[in-house]
């Protein structure tokens, strides 16, 4: 079960501190949007018209694009998602298809004032007919209002914040639940899986951790559970006030919101304080610095959920188990974080393609129909771009290893 | 909104008075490392009349020091008792000369020629707050990564060195006491003392009151400026070194960045005992920290930076000069 251990420099370290960044940008990000979409306008104004319903019409060759931070400082966290839609367009080429596909990748770095010329670029010049990406929330409120414009379809394998699918953009998808869904699934199985009925909530006052925070104590709430709340500081390193009230109010089990940097202080002066209540987090502390944090053994049993599939070892399914074989004999890895999510955005394309839809219209009218079984989740997207599935996975620490407990839904705890 | 809320405050009171122990203890453990620190604000204001804002990192530099001592006696994990003491002198040790070392050069780097120059006070001050910035980026980019084998962009990751068992070292009915805070308390409060006999009983202590009285007189009568205000930034320095070490064994983690925060609530600290006040800082020093641990009991733990500020701005609109007002100048020598 050695999940994190062996993807060589731990990507998933890399991976949450991107997170970090990139849910620190979504609201600097918001207040651009209107510009970009200014800008947008002004894009296909010039020409992006005849570009975005004529592309690759007829041709034998389409072009996918895939946008990510592919060199940055959290390229771990999109490497694995490209590197498993690499493989599922290999795959399909490989069956020598009427129309080929080729995947053009875009380095935004991660940045939105880098990836909105890249979104010109490729629907203009390399005129793709999809786009796997953006990967991350903040650069995604800025690219998707240009693909909006220039009538591009996208499917994001890793952008979770929730506002993104408010916005009514018809060509935006993603295939990965977001905060609210993964609150829900944590919260679901805090009442369901470990029948809490006292369940003490932290959040760290984030614009992610507070409202992940509130969408698993009105879970846990409806289901009968009380609930006590407090926040800490994230500047702070005493949580000894946190620790008291948690120690009073002597809780079944506690969800923490936030980072695992603050989780594994947290977790460590919890224990300290002498409370033994179960400890769960998100995908924020989806990290061996959880454990590392928290010291020694100290962080064992505790339960990170995450939207996100990471199964190198196959045990969820026989889709994940053929995914993670093929992935590691083609790239000499395990199947990391979003690897799964990346294959299924590449393979709904892929299956809008075969179906002989070419053009940007038709592979979009076709993604809203779409319904086939992918590994991390049923394809699915409601009419707001969002998948219709709600699966949320669930993590046990163990020693500094991470391994898939499974699906927060029919997961079982020891 | 009103009754609902009225109901929250009222258990929220309870929960203080049913937790009052570990809610002063807490206070008082965290009260104490605020008031080390406020010794290094506090004696260069008294002297030099400038606040040091590059304290912050002083002390960071004492928690690092302190974690590559762990790192020489190769790491031991839950060490108590009497090896528990005996290791912490040695860490006090590490963190006092690293830091009283790392403020002498800091004031020679970075004060020293402002003050030969005879530039303004407010010019030393962005000195100040520039060496703060420039150590937290030093230490964020280059020392971290080269000392702990770290990419680059992982400097500003937390680093942990676990070396502590914890246990309770008193415990009658709800009052419990751990270990480690007992120490903590313990440990500033004796540095307290040490400090207050070097100021008032010793030749070096008495010059650095008479600069602080009279700079001037004090040049005329033979005192050495320079040597004592060496001597300030060194002791001042060294007191951060210690609070770094009672630190470390409090929350075995340090970052780049861990003496911001902690940097400005013992400047509050200072402030509110009265800066310039030695035992200003001390009385400063442990009553923030039990406001801040009251203050969280009753409006959440959100509020706790709320709550000290607003202590220190009621103390001040009484007291403009603090609780204990500033007495290192008007003690007589």
């Amino acid at each position: 079960m050695n999940v994190l251990g062996r993807l060589g420099v731990p990507p998933v370290q890399m991976v949450m501190e991107g997170r970090l960044a990139l849910r620190s940008k979504i609201m600097k990000i918001t207040g651009v949007v209107a510009v970009s979409a200014a800008l947008a306008l002004g894009a296909s104004a010039c020409g992006g018209k005849s570009d975005s319903s004529g592309s690759g019409g007829g041709g034998d060759t389409v072009t996918l694009g895939f946008m990510g931070d592919l060199t940055g400082e959290n390229s771990g966290i999109v490497i694995p998602p490209k590197q498993a839609a690499q493989l599922a367009v290999d795959e399909y080429n490989a069956t020598s298809p009427k129309v080929k596909i080729t995947l053009k990748t875009y380095d935004s770095q991660g940045k939105g004032e880098q990836a909105v010329p890249l979104v010109k670029q490729a629907i203009t010049k390399d005129k793709i007919v999809g786009l796997i990406g953006p990967a991350f929330s903040g650069e995604s409120a800025q690219v998707d209002p240009v693909l909006e414009e220039g009538k591009v379809p996208s499917i994001s394998a890793s952008a979770t914040n929730a506002a993104l699918a408010t916005h009514g953009w018809k060509y935006w998808h993603r295939l990965i639940g977001n905060d609210n869904v993964q609150g829900a699934g944590i919260g679901g199985f805090i009442a369901r899986q470990l029948r809490a009925k006292k369940v003490f909530i932290i959040h760290d006052a984030s614009e992610y951790g507070k409202p992940l925070a509130a969408t698993v104590r009105s879970t846990v709430m409806k289901a009968g559970a009380t609930t006590s709340v407090d926040a800490i500081d994230v500047q702070g390193s005493d949580y000894s006030s946190t620790v008291n009230k948690a120690k009073a109010f002597a809780p079944d089990a506690i969800f923490f919101g936030g980072y695992y940097a603050q989780a594994g202080k947290l977790l460590k002066q919890l224990r300290e304080g002498g409370v033994r209540a179960r400890f769960l987090s998100g995908d924020g502390s989806l990290d061996k610095g959880l454990a590392a944090g928290a010291g020694g053994t100290t962080a064992n049993g505790s339960i990170i959920g995450c939207p996100c599939l990471i199964d190198p070892n196959g045990t969820a399914g026989a889709a994940s188990k053929k995914f993670a074989a093929d992935y590691k004999a083609k790239f000499g890895a395990d199947t990391a974080i979003y690897s799964a999510e990346g294959y299924d955005a590449a393979t709904a394309f892929i299956a809008a393609i075969k179906a002989g839809n070419t053009t940007t219209e038709k592979i979009n009218t076709f993604l809203s129909t779409i319904d086939m079984a992918g590994v991390s989740k049923k394809i699915k997207f409601s009419s707001a771009g969002e998948p219709t599935a709600t699966d949320v996975y669930v993590y046990q620490v163990k020693g500094a290893q991470l391994p898939l407990l499974g699906n927060a839904k029919t997961a079982t705890v020891k | 909104m009103s009754l609902p809320l009225l109901r929250r405050r009222r258990t929220n009171l309870n929960n203080l008075f049913e937790q009052f122990w570990p809610y002063t203890i807490d206070g008082l453990s965290l009260g104490a490392i605020y008031a080390l620190m406020a010794l290094g604000y506090t004696m260069v204001y008294g002297v030099l009349r400038l606040i040091n804002f590059a304290h912050s990192e002083i002390f960071m530099i004492g928690t690092f020091a302190v974690l590559g001592t762990l790192h020489l006696f190769g790491m031991p994990s839950n060490v108590s008792g009497f090896a528990l003491i005996g290791l912490l002198i040695v860490l006090a040790v590490a963190g006092a000369v690293a830091s009283g070392g790392s403020a002498v050069i800091l004031e020679y780097v970075a004060y020293r020629p402002l003050r030969r120059h005879g530039a303004s006070r407010l010019a030393a001050l962005i000195s100040a707050i520039g060496a703060s910035l420039f150590l937290q980026q030093l230490f964020a980019r280059v020392v971290i990564p080269a000392a702990f084998h770290l990419p680059k962009e992982k400097g500003a990751l937390p680093i942990q060195g676990h070396f502590v068992q914890k246990s309770d070292a008193v415990h009658i009915g709800s009052f419990e006491l751990s270990n480690d805070r007992l120490i903590v308390i313990v440990g500033a409060v004796l540095m307290m003392v040490l400090l207050d006999v070097f100021v008032e009983r010793t030749k070096l202590g008495r010059g650095i009151r008479a600069t602080a009285q009279d700079p001037e007189t004090a040049v005329l009568m033979g005192v050495n400026i320079d040597r004592i205000v060496t001597a300030t930034f060194a002791i001042g320095g060294a007191m951060a070194g210690v609070a770094a070490a009672l630190y470390m064994l409090r929350f075995e983690e340090t970052r780049y960045d861990v003496g911001f925060l902690l940097g400005i609530k013992a400047f509050t600290a200072a402030v509110l005992g009265g800066i310039g006040n030695l035992r200003g800082a001390l009385v400063g020093g442990f009553l923030l920290g039990l406001f801040e641990m009251y203050g969280s009991a009753i409006f959440g733990s959100e509020w706790q930076n709320v709550v000290a500020f607003s202590v220190l701005v009621l103390v001040l609109m009484f007291r403009p000069t603090g609780i204990l007002g500033e007495s290192l100048q008007q003690a007589r020598a």
